[in-house]
């Protein structure tokens, strides 16, 4: 029988996190973080934008995105606590902090989605 | 012609000092004089109180394995001459307790190893009379790599995590679970996820992928254990879904 610990789910959202931030990260903010900004590129008309996030297909995708990035960091962060400052002895209030800013910052994220649609 | 270079080896006598101390000895060597020579002239020729644990001399046995300049090292592998002019600097395995000069304590490991069961199990053995378990290529393939572990533990030498929580299972260990978890002969790998799908097994492992680096005979423990991860994590999914094993 194996013994049930959510280590298993956290390492799957990690994981899923780590593939699809390295996919999609990168160009999104090379795109609205640099090229658009600093006029490298000229920036698409701020309602086709709009309409495009309102798009519940797209909405989703963005969603996924950010919710399954901050589970990676939110795991990345706790251990890099536990072995990088070596205080494991904290371990609970670590992943109250850390699964919890995601759990706040998934929260944001589906306002904000919610609010453009 | 021969070169001398300067071992400085640590020394521990348990009952003379408190605190690992470091001899040096000038020994010389050629350019097919590996580590494990110069500690061999040391024993025969210089100090026949030094203490060590070697066996094979040619990558087999896994019992030579030290901290060669800090990292860890197959000392019968390892070559004075990649050192030169030296000094090389030879201490005991990392992560383990000392128990004299460069021999470590590796009961912790041996522990560990048996809670695997790195064996063929079988729930039933068939008769010799039906002949022989039969494998094709492809099927041994499937094992192969981690069956070439030597159980030297440079891997649990190199991995910070053991380092740091000595409860974590370790490379070796889960690289050997998974020689037998995918050899198509055996039915033990539920006994296995058992161990191995607790914390302290492969949930332990942060991917650090020093063991991988430091393996003398190219096993990839981190390769092993990030693929166990998959397996226990869509297992234990499944049997969140299906408590009852469906």
């Amino acid at each position: 029988m194996i013994r049930r610990h959510p280590e298993p789910l956290l390492w799957m959202l990690f994981s899923a996190g780590g593939v699809v931030s390295a996919m999609l990260m990168p160009v999104l903010v090379l795109l609205f973080g640099l090229a658009y900004p600093l006029g490298w590129l000229t920036p698409p008309a701020s309602d086709r934008v709009r309409a495009l996030v309102a798009n519940p297909l797209a909405a989703i995708v963005l969603f996924s995105l950010i919710v399954l990035s901050l589970f990676h960091w939110a795991h990345r962060f706790r251990h890099t606590l536990y072995d990088g400052l070596q205080i494991k002895h904290l371990s609970e209030v670590i992943a109250v902090v850390s699964y919890g800013a995601a759990i706040v910052g998934s929260a944001v994220a589906a306002y904000l989605l919610w609010q453009l649609s | 012609m021969s070169d001398h270079i300067t071992l400085q080896i640590a020394r521990y006598r348990p009952e003379q000092e408190s605190e690992p101390t470091f001899n040096e000895y000038e020994v010389p060597y050629t350019k097919e004089s590996a580590v494990l020579d110069g500690l061999n002239y040391v024993k025969d020729r210089l100090d026949g109180t030094l203490v060590y644990r070697w066996s094979c001399r040619m990558g087999i046995c896994g019992s030579c394995g030290m901290s060669v300049n800090g990292e860890p090292k197959l000392t019968c592998a390892t070559f004075l001459a990649d050192y030169a002019p030296g000094p090389v600097r030879v201490e005991p395995l990392r992560n383990f307790p000392i128990i004299r000069d460069l021999i470590v304590d590796i009961g912790d490991f041996m522990r560990k190893l048996v809670r695997v069961k790195p064996w063929i199990v079988r729930e039933v053995d068939k008769p010799l009379s039906e002949g022989e378990y039969r494998q094709t290529p492809e099927q041994l393939d499937e094992y192969k790599q981690f069956s070439m572990c030597i159980n030297c533990m440079l891997c649990y030498s190199a991995c910070p995590i053991y380092g740091l929580d000595p409860k974590f299972i370790g490379p070796a260990a889960i690289a050997l679970a998974q020689r037998y978890n995918l050899d198509n002969r055996d039915e033990g790998a539920g006994d296995r996820m058992e161990v191995l799908s607790e914390y302290d097994g492969i949930w332990g492992c942060t991917f650090v992928g020093e063991c991988t680096k430091v393996c003398p005979k190219h096993v990839d423990p981190a390769g092993a254990i990030q693929r166990y991860k998959l397996t226990a994590a869509l297992e234990s999914m499944k049997s969140f879904f299906a408590p009852r094993g469906a």
